[in-house]
């Protein structure tokens, strides 16, 4: 009775009607026992579907443990399913002739399931009696065991020599869950030449182990640390591929079920030629300095050299503490990267870009004609700026001013130029900022400004250092990549690329992807005369006999542009009576030598900047590196007829 | 042709009712908290030592559910305002200077203990709802409906932007309940239902990346076998691997060779599946559904609205748990991090738990016998 009066109002509930109570007539005053009704119905209704819902978690349970028991069985039981992560091969880095720099050996580590050892520690302490273990190589271990999957092998030793794999081999039974694992081992067969291009790998640290994607690093062990290695990161590494495996009760992997394979990562091919990163190599030859070369057409890296130069397969199984102390310590800063991170004074080599400048802004012409007594002073000072050449060069024009490399004529055409005008120009040849290069850890140099100097010096600007940064000295900072950039874009008369080094790009089992040359820009507003004046007192530069690089000019079979500089590292007095004598300076306080140039003039391949630390004169030292560059990318190019000595050296 | 059931006749009976305790509720209680420990011993590797704390909880959770059974129900209703009123105070301190804890604040550091003011809610919410329906006559108005929804509205908002998804959507339920067993007409059900299905998408929007992952990977979980998606398979597996009789109290290899994640904790279920099968699920989920029905009975038998209302709907919440647990375990829900009522490991959620049978306790313990 009670039940079906339960249902009738359940079914009356549900069609949304109210409720009409058979006993009682309605009314506003509470009705007691028509919401106890109301409250059981919804009471009993929530049953039901409490009931529902059980039945389909027992649905889902049935399913699970009676319908597909054997499935998960075979997943769990004795057999275990395991994933093991299977690494991506890395791709392989080439120069832009196909000559290999990066690739991968096979080498053998020594790897522990911690779980499957019994006990770690004596398995360490044992294993320490069999194959050689390093403090570091332990404490590596326990860092990477902090973190990481139930049952994954962990790399306790990289680069087993064999006698410890036939050590290892034959102890094996006494250690479960240790294992002898082949693994491919980054190699550099250039070594020290493409290490600043190339970089290197090393292995995953802390910090990167938090940064990076746990799921596409399971099982991989290296990771880009510089240069290529570390810019192309994501092209190079590939993605993990996974096996099923079947393991039985101690873990090892019995057969494989099923296997996603990974994807290795792309070959990359390079913008740098080895043949000319040896010449520039040798021509530097136990100095320390950096030469970059561009191809101004398309802002291709053809060569990136710093000197001294050190070993990045050092660095591929973990360097050990006194050697990485030993190059640390080595007053030649091996490690170092002088090219992209050398901020220099370009000295004269500034030159052609405050002629354009001086040009450009209507400061001076062609004919203007500046005398040059061998000082500059100030209106209202009476300080002294020295020329270089004491006596002085007499009366200059640009031209002439150029190939003697004259100060006081670029004094006077800095201080009508204004130090904001001239930094606003030298910006549009990239000058006070990074290049963009495809590399990391790029300096940005500097490009003093009025500005800057109140917010960084919190002092005014003073008009004599607007003459000091017109000779390329004071505040004004380069590194040896924005020369050659700048010089590259000077060349292609104010057609700018980003200069980068990948070339190509190649997807395993696919063919070359050539990346297409995007010009980044354009210097304009500069006339097709002002870059021809500028130009040709480059030219002079080598070839007019009184040019201060004209000892370049012997045997030069093409038209090359160039501009020496000297930048001075220590201070001068420069109004003092003062004989500077370089022999009496220590070597390390010597001049800077640099020189830029490129070539051939009417239509530019090539763009290079030398720097050559306390190498003195720029004429004299750092100009013979880049005609070497130069002459042997002309060479390889097929545009000069290779000499004798040379031809044996092609690739 | 008896007049009571044999174990109100009983010695135990008689100090039971003078405990105003309800014996049948407090002996499947102990089963499942007995059961918890079981299970527990084997998923946490066999350490003495987390039994122990587990213990020293269940003590704690028990002393509370005494303590509130003592209180005759008319003191809750006075004191449900006051709860609530606090319950939002803390929720707001916490906002402001609330502990991080993985990247969600939900603690308030007291000095003495780490105190979670959504746990309070849980009570607190069920308690004003029941209070503020109770007042006026059932089925609720439309203004007192607008009202209770804001009731409801304002803490789980609060509780969300912690962010603790599953506890707000756990009080959010428990008002939900309240309504419902109010008597608010099915079709007003029906529409917030749709209205909830189309607000997803903008849902989806406020959810922080972790949370998107877990839905994510609840779609698809062989998407990500090694990340987010190992949990589920993991637990699949040993439950799977289970079958029907299990393989035997302290053999869960899935379990015992950590493969299962968060084994001791949320998924528990998992191993309690690999180790005693369907049978000891069975088993688990009728003491369930002995303790929801015997709440329900209770909720029936109370004697005023207020009560009925409470009792009612901490019973559906508590049983929102079960099945949203076991949902997530199973892979028929998204991995919220919800415990299994009385068996996971750890102490907020049960203590909280068992002050909310203490009420059921007392309601049913302070009736006024109107006949015999």
């Amino acid at each position: 009775m009670a039940g079906k009066r339960l249902w009738s109002a359940l079914a009356r509930r549900l069609r949304g009607r109210p409720v009409p109570d058979p006993l009682r007539p309605r009314t506003p005053l509470r009705d007691h026992l028509r919401e106890t009704h109301l409250f059981t119905t919804r009471a009993v209704g929530a049953l039901v579907v409490i009931l529902l819902l059980t039945a389909v978690l027992l649905g889902r349970l049935i399913y699970l443990q009676v319908l597909a028991h054997e499935h998960y069985a075979t997943l769990s039981d004795k057999n275990r399913v395991d994933l093991v992560p299977v690494p991506p091969t890395r791709g392989l880095i080439y120069d832009r002739h196909g000559v290999l720099l990066a690739q991968n050996v096979p080498t053998f580590s020594l790897e522990v399931v911690p779980e499957q050892t019994g006990d770690l520690e004596a398995t360490l302490r044992a294993l320490g009696r069999v194959v050689r273990l390093s403090e570091a190589d332990l404490e590596r271990f326990r860092r990477r065991l902090a973190r990481r999957r139930p049952f994954a092998a962990i790399p306790l030793r990289l680069r087993l020599s064999e006698e410890e794999v036939a050590r290892f081999a034959v102890e094996r039974h006494r250690f479960p869950g240790v294992d002898i694992r082949a693994r491919l081992m980054r190699s550099y067969p250039l070594g020290p030449l493409t290490v600043r291009a190339v970089g290197y790998v090393g292995r995953i640290s802390e910090a990167e182990l938090a940064r990076l994607d746990e799921a596409a690093y399971q099982g991989t062990s290296h990771v880009g640390k510089a240069g290529v290695e570390k810019y192309y990161e994501t092209l190079l590494h590939g993605r993990v591929g996974y096996d099923q495996v079947e393991t039985n009760a101690l873990g090892r992997v019995l057969r494989v079920l099923a296997r996603k394979p990974p994807v290795p990562g792309e070959d990359l091919y390079l913008t740098i030629d080895v043949a000319l990163q040896r010449t520039a190599q040798e021509a530097l030859a136990g100095r320390r300095g950096a030469v970059v070369a561009i191809d101004p057409r398309n802002g291709e890296v053809l060569a990136l050299v710093s000197t001294p130069a050190y070993d990045p397969n050092l660095f591929v199984g973990g360097i050990d503490p006194e050697a990485y102390r030993a190059l640390r310590e080595d007053p030649d800063k091996p490690l170092f990267d002088r090219a992209l991170q050398g901020n220099y004074p370009p000295g004269s080599t500034l030159k052609p870009f405050l002629g354009l400048a001086g040009l450009v802004h209507g400061v001076v012409t062609a004919a203007t004609r500046v005398y040059c007594p061998g000082w500059y002073v100030l209106e209202g000072s009476q300080r002294r700026y020295r020329d270089w050449k004491r006596t002085g060069h007499g009366s200059m024009n640009l031209r002439r001013a150029m190939l003697h490399s004259c100060d006081v004529y670029f004094y006077d055409l800095a201080y009508n130029l204004g130090i904001d005008r001239m930094s606003a120009f030298l910006a549009r040849f990239g000058f006070g900022r990074p290049t963009g290069v495809d590399l990391p850890g790029e300096a940005s140099g500097l490009l003093p400004t009025r500005a800057w100097k109140r917010r960084v010096k919190g002092e005014p600007w003073f008009p004599g250092e607007t003459l000091i940064a017109g000779i390329g000295q004071g505040y004004l900072l380069t590194t040896p990549l924005q020369l050659a950039q700048a010089t590259a874009v000077l060349a292609a008369r104010g057609l700018v690329h980003r200069p980068r080094l990948l070339l190509a790009t190649r997807r395993p089992g696919g063919g070359l992807s050539v990346l297409d040359p995007e010009p980044a820009g354009r210097v304009t507003g500069i006339s097709e005369t002002h870059w021809q004046q500028v130009i040709a007192s480059m030219e002079a530069v080598i070839r007019n006999p009184q040019g201060t690089a004209h000892g370049l000019a012997e045997g030069l079979r093409y038209r090359m542009a160039g501009k020496t500089g000297t930048a001075q590292v220590f201070g001068l007095p420069q109004d003092e009576e003062y004989q500077y004598k370089p022999e009496e300076i220590a070597e390390r306080l010597r001049d800077h030598a640099l020189f830029i140039a490129f070539a051939p003039v009417e239509r530019p391949r090539i763009a290079v900047a030398v720097v050559v630390e306390n190498g003195g004169s720029g004429g004299r030292v750092a100009g013979p590196v880049a005609r070497a560059v130069i002459d042997r990318h002309l060479e390889r190019e097929g545009l000069l007829p290779i000499p004798d000595r040379a031809r044996g050296e092609r690739q | 042709m008896r007049r009571s059931a044999p174990w109100e006749r009983a010695r135990g009976g008689s100090l039971a009712r003078e405990l105003h305790l309800d014996l049948p509720l407090l002996v499947a209680l102990c089963l499942l908290a007995g059961i918890g420990l079981l299970v527990l011993y084997s998923a946490g590797g066999q350490d003495p030592d987390l039994v122990e704390r587990q213990l020293l909880r269940l003590g704690v959770g028990f002393a509370a559910l005494l303590a509130l059974a003592q209180l005759p129900p008319h003191h809750l209703e006075r004191w449900a305002p006051w709860a609530y009123g606090l319950g939002l105070g803390l929720l707001l301190a916490v906002l402001w200077v609330g502990d991080e804890g993985k990247g969600a604040q939900r603690w308030l550091d007291l000095g003495i203990m780490r105190f979670q003011p959504s746990e309070l809610m849980k009570l607190a919410v069920p308690l004003m709802l029941a209070r503020h329906l109770a007042a006026r006559p059932l089925p609720p108005g439309p203004r007192a409906l607008a009202i209770s929804l804001l009731l409801v509205a304002v803490p789980v908002v609060l509780i969300a932007l912690q962010p603790d998804l599953g506890t707000a959507l756990l009080v959010g339920s428990s008002g939900l309940c309240v309504l419902l067993l109010a008597g608010i007409s099915w079709r007003l059900v029906g529409l917030t239902a749709l209205g909830g299905l189309a607000s997803a998408p903008v849902l989806w929007h406020f959810l922080r990346d972790y949370q998107r992952q877990r839905v994510l990977t609840f779609l698809d979980p062989e998407s990500d076998p090694l990340g987010a998606g190992y949990h589920i398979i993991q637990s699949k597996i040993a439950l799977g691997s289970g079958g029907l009789f299990g393989k035997g109290w302290l053999n869960g290899t899935q379990a015992h060779l950590e493969f299962l994640p968060e084994r001791s904790t949320d998924f528990i279920f998992a191993v309690l599946g690999e180790e005693f099968g369907l049978i000891g699920i069975l088993l688990l989920l009728a003491l369930y559904l002995f303790v929801v029905i015997r709440g329900l009975a209770i909720a029936i038998q109370a004697q005023s609205t207020f009560t009925r209302l409470l009792c009612g709907s901490l019973v559906l919440t508590f049983f929102v748990y079960v099945f949203v647990n076991i949902g997530m375990v199973t892979g028929l829900l998204p991995v919220v991090g919800l415990p299994l009522p009385l068996i996971s490991y750890g102490g907020t959620s049960l203590v909280t738990m068992m002050a909310a049978f203490g009420m059921l306790m007392s309601v049913h313990t302070h009736r006024k016998l109107l006949s015999g």
